[in-house]
């Protein structure tokens, strides 16, 4: 990973960590006990079977879902506990869903200035300014004004990316954003996501994409029946795994005709 | 199906293919068979019209029946009267429709509201529309028209157009905030989901990302509903404001003639027109702007 930009915060320092978390939809258990840690300027990568919990656990840290038990703490603080101020995270983090979810009746750029705008207290002017900066970033300052229903699935989702940039998140999470996409718009989505990476933003994010997560990933996790059944290095758990359950799972996303 | 496919391709080309003798005798055979159709339709409807005509005219009453509804010198001796009363009809309408939009937005919004607290404001809301829902509008009409100014209150209005219109939008918003809340509950969850990750607080969601949506789509009901509410109008004149029905009614009582109701009619039929038009032209547009087009 590149240098911290911001010499003030201590590189490595703990971004966020879960602790033994536990979810269930009615009586079925989607996360027993999940424990996991991203670090200032790291790259996490969740893989996993379908239905493994991998967006589950994504919304938890998010805040999106209530969790039954364990903790979820950002930058030290428990933001999982009823008490804590839940916008207030909310407004630290920022994710990326599989469907894009784009407000439709807005266009690209009243997507992204809209959480600057009236969350952060962005001046209307400057915040259009900004979404049209990061528009430009993604590759759609031309299709700044253009509303939802007009872009690709691929110019959509990388209109959420720029939207989830909008806030200046600490952590950024992106759940299986291509998952949704044709095979030839996959590309310039992941391009982004490696461009920010690269940038040293935090990211924690669940992928089908072996071959992207190699790439850019600093530590890769294998969901498995609701827990991390095994973490490491992306060439460790990628390329030698342990766990017969991720030798498995790994032989069916080759047979599958996956690049690795 | 097939040669239907073919023919609405081949507009776009420029460079179109001769047609092959198969295509030119099934153009033939489609041309003769919409000729056909014309003919049955342009006969059956003169068929009709001509029944019509002259099953009432030709009826034993017809001569009284249109001396007494159909008099042109009545028609325009009461027109100047009932017009006046009209002003008053589109007066209330205007003032009614904007009462209805906001209580109605009001309710539907409270009965969104999630979580025990606010079960009282819940039940209230649906209580409020079961109430003003069942209630028929004539009756609703008479307790408040006739009720509210007999409580004999200090600076309680007690004119008829001002109770008519108070009514009106009672009763109207309790179906306004059902088309409301349907269209609310149409944005799909994963909306207010993003928005809730991006942080904006549940009014900010509601406000700038479900309502934006919600009410675009339920466009055509609202106008719908308008356009029932512009007749309906006609009903405060049972409380005696003299709105267009009442004024028919009271030319009516001077000549011994019918035809001012029929002006009357005629006046809310030129009203709701319009109205119909502008709801066709909002929803088509809403349509494009959605892609739907």
């Amino acid at each position: 990973m590149s240098e911290p930009a911001d010499p003030s915060t201590r590189p490595g320092s703990v971004v966020l960590e879960v602790r033994d978390l536990v979810k269930h939809y009615g009586d079925a258990t989607v996360l027993a006990g999940v424990d996991l840690a991203v670090a200032e300027h790291q790259v996490v990568t969740l893989i996993g079977a379908s239905g493994s919990g991998k967006s589950t656990l994504l919304r938890c840290v998010d805040l999106l879902e209530e969790v039954d038990d364990g903790q979820i703490l950002l930058d030290g603080v428990d933001v999982s506990d009823p008490r804590a101020d839940t916008a207030a995270a909310q407004r630290r983090m920022a994710i990326v869903f599989q469907g894009y979810n784009l407000f439709p009746h807005m266009t690209a750029a009243q997507n992204v200035a809209l959480a600057p705008r009236v969350v952060h207290g962005v001046p209307a002017g400057g915040a259009e300014e900004r979404a049209r900066e990061l528009l430009e970033r993604v590759g759609l300052g031309a299709f700044a004004g253009a509303y939802p229903d007009r872009l690709s699935g691929g110019q959509q989702q990388r209109v959420a990316i720029a939207r989830a940039l909008a806030v200046r998140p600490r952590l950024l999470l992106l759940d299986e954003i291509t998952a949704a996409l044709d095979p030839e718009l996959v590309g310039e989505v992941l391009a982004i996501v490696k461009e920010l990476a690269e940038g040293g933003m935090t990211i924690l994010m669940s992928t089908h994409e072996m071959g992207f997560a190699r790439q850019v990933s600093d530590r890769v996790c294998f969901l498995d029946g609701g827990r991390v059944l095994e973490s490491g290095p992306p060439e460790q758990v990628l390329g030698d795994p342990v766990q017969e359950r991720t030798k498995r799972f790994l032989a069916r996303v080759v047979a599958a005709d996956r690049p690795i | 199906m097939v040669g239907v496919g073919r023919v609405g391709t081949r507009t776009e080309v420029t460079d179109r293919l001769a047609p092959s003798p198969l295509a030119l005798e099934r153009a033939a055979f489609r041309r003769s068979r919409a000729r056909r159709s014309t003919l049955i339709a342009v006969v059956s409807t003169l068929v009709f019209a001509a029944v019509l005509v002259l099953g009432v005219t030709g009826s034993p009453g017809w001569p009284r029946v249109r001396a007494t509804f159909f008099d042109p010198a009545t028609a325009w001796e009461s027109l100047p009267a009932v017009l006046a009363g009209l002003w008053l009809n589109v007066r209330v309408l205007v003032a009614a429709e904007i009462g209805i939009l906001v209580l109605g937005l009001a309710l539907a919004v409270l009965r969104t509201l999630r979580g025990p607290v606010f079960f009282p404001v819940r039940a209230l809301a649906i209580g409020y529309v079961d109430l003003f829902r069942g209630i028929p509008l004539i009756i609703a009409l008479y307790l408040i028209g006739f009720g509210v100014p007999g409580l004999r209150l200090q600076g309680v209005p007690t004119d008829a157009a001002v109770l008519g219109t108070v009514t009106l939008i009672l009763v109207y918003s309790a179906y306004v905030s059902e088309v409301f809340r349907a269209g609310i509950e149409s944005v799909h969850p994963s909306q207010r989901m993003a928005a809730r990750s991006l942080g904006l607080t549940h009014r900010q969601s509601m406000r700038l990302v479900v309502l934006p949506q919600a009410v675009r789509r339920v466009l055509p009901p609202l106008l719908n509903d308008f356009v029932a509410l512009q007749k309906d109008v006609g009903l405060i004149s049972v409380l005696g404001a003299v709105d267009a029905v009442r004024a028919a009614q009271i030319a009516q009582a001077n000549s011994f003639n019918f035809t001012p109701y029929v002006v009357a009619a005629l006046l809310f039929v030129l009203l709701a027109v319009p109205t119909g038009r502008i709801a066709d032209a909002l929803s088509a547009r809403a349509a494009r702007r959605q892609g739907a087009v």
